[in-house]
């Protein structure tokens, strides 16, 4: 409990509908899902196919690769858990299975990253509770 | 049934005020809500339809708003979709007239956003129930940070230089130089914008609109009867709304509301892009125009940061726009859309002074609402001084 009380910034609220995704990354594994009936990828998860509303999914596990679609180096930032840790990097990253997903980019410098920069997956424990998928530069 | 000359803007005022700390935000939207009915030539009494919404209001703040000043009206509409809600409101409104539910619609803002310190673009986003956010806020997105991401990868895919992005808050400036009102007057160059402090890259301080104080209001009603009142009316031609998001992860993020918004509105006004003497674009941050300029057809998708140079797009330019120096130098008291139209409504109808466009007869104004790089609306009118 002493490290949730340290960690400032905002957690997921985690709900029937979003914890096996979450338990998933705990697990250190990041999933993507799939329509069954429609064969439509979709991130983030959802308990219906947004493109035909079925409720049938299947969970695709990613390979964790991908590049970056496009960043901000963020130099301001007044919330609580960010201000002390400026400047960091936001990003979405296309995973090599189609999704873009919003994201930190860790691990770098910040002039080191560039739009199309491979990147692979970083598990990141911030809580007991919580892990979050953050990116680095791929080896 | 096409709204098109139906309906008009009748009254329309801007608060002058760019920093109240002795005022509260009700005072502001009720001294703005005189001053368009004032310019109207109607009282309160007049009034049947209310919209409005606010940063610094609550849920059912409309109906706060309605305690305040004691209105029973027949309509209302608190439509929040960002800074663009009062372009949409006044869609809204001239349906409502149009179909029967109401006469006389004001519709009206006003902010403290400065005075109490509203870290709008720089704080931490918003919200935090809805399922999108709970993949989104654990990384610090801001709002300069998600528009500042759209300006990343246009200068990817296009090349649009900083150099491009500054001129717009460049030319802002001299807008401003020509509008008593605006808050930020003295002259910069695109040196100075290029030389102020990053606050999210690309995208620098000056790059960025302001946080005002402020508040306007317009009245809209029907066209027969602004043509009865104190001022030249300023007709709604056209109007078009529209969303967009993260599209399940597969969103094109160039791509924004303006292009399916902007079609609507030329569409159902029946004016093409040569017939805009000017425009009004929500300018929250210099790549906001760009891309919106873009999106709303005027140049091809990677053509904006060219097109908005060599002066097109200053007052006396080939598309003025943005007249009253925008969010960027005249105000921003956290949500402009109202701002758009009031100035569209004083350039169609001759008033603008110094920074009066020549022969303004068509209007466009353009909202934007939200975060371009995560979820944003796009609300867009085509105003005429002539019926159509
Ligand atoms: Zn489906």
């Amino acid at each position: 409990m002493a490290e949730q009380a340290r960690y400032l910034k905002p957690l997921p609220h985690l709900d029937e509908e979003n914890r096996p995704w979450w338990e998933a990354l705990k697990r250190h594994e990041l999933y993507l899902q799939q329509c069954r009936d429609c064969s439509a990828m979709r991130y983030y998860p959802r308990a219906l196919c947004p493109e035909c509303l079925s409720p049938h999914t299947d969970w695709i596990l990613s390979n964790g690769r991908g590049k970056i679609y496009t960043f901000t180096v963020t130099y301001q930032n007044t919330a609580a858990g960010f201000r002390e840790f400026l400047p960091y990097v936001l990003a979405y990253v296309e995973l090599d299975e189609g999704c873009r997903m919003l994201t930190n980019i860790v691990d770098c410098a910040p002039e080191q990253v560039t739009i199309g920069l491979p990147v692979a997956v970083v598990f990141d424990d911030v809580t007991s509770e919580i892990t979050l998928a953050k990116f680095r530069p791929a080896p | 049934m096409s709204l098109a000359g139906k309906v008009a803007i009748a009254g329309a005022y801007e608060h002058p005020t760019r920093f109240a700390p002795n005022k509260t935000m009700f005072q502001l939207m009720a001294e703005s809500a005189r001053g368009a009915l004032d310019d109207a030539g109607l009282t309160i009494n007049d009034v049947d339809g209310l919209c409005t919404t606010g940063v610094g209001m609550g849920w059912m703040g409309i109906l706060g708003f309605c305690d305040y000043l004691n209105l029973t009206p027949n309509y209302v509409d608190s439509t929040a979709i960002g800074g663009s809600s009062f372009v949409a409101h006044t869609a809204h409104a001239a349906a409502a007239i149009a179909a029967g539910l109401c006469e006389t619609v004001l519709i009206v803002y006003g902010s403290t956003a400065a005075s109490q310190r509203f870290a709008i673009g720089t704080g931490g986003v918003a919200g935090g129930g809805e399922p999108c956010d709970q993949y989104e806020l654990p990384f610090g997105p801001t709002t300069v940070g998600s528009y500042a991401m759209i300006a990343q990868r246009h200068m990817y895919d296009y090349g649009t230089t900083p150099e491009q992005l500054a001129e717009v808050a460049v030319v802002a400036r001299q807008h401003a130089a020509m509008n008593p009102a605006a808050k930020y007057r003295e002259p910069i160059t695109v040196g100075d914008v290029l030389a102020s402090r990053m606050v999210s890259s690309p995208l620098h301080l000056l790059d960025c609109c302001m946080i005002s104080d402020g508040g306007g209001a317009v009245v809209v009603t029907s066209a027969e009867r602004a043509r009865d009142l104190k001022k030249k009316p300023v007709y709604l031609l056209g109007a078009g709304e529209a969303v967009r998001h993260t599209a399940r992860g597969m969103r094109d993020f160039l791509d924004i509301a303006a292009a399916q918004s902007g079609r609507l509105a030329f569409e159902r006004a029946g004016v093409s892009h040569s017939d805009i003497d000017l425009a009004m674009v929500y300018d929250s941050f210099t790549i906001t125009v760009i891309v919106t300029l873009e999106n709303l057809g005027f140049c091809q998708r990677g053509e904006g940061g060219a097109f908005i140079g060599g002066g097109r797009i200053r007052y006396d330019g080939g598309l003025p726009l943005n007249t009253d120096g925008g969010g960027l130098s005249s105000n921003h008291p956290g949500m402009r859309g109202m701002f758009l139209l009031i100035e569209a409504a004083r350039q169609l109808r001759g008033e603008a002074g110094q920074r009066q466009v020549r022969e303004c007869e068509v209007a466009l104004v353009h909202g934007t609402g939200g975060n371009l790089g995560t979820r944003h609306s796009g609300a867009t009118l085509i105003l005429s001084n002539q019926a159509g």
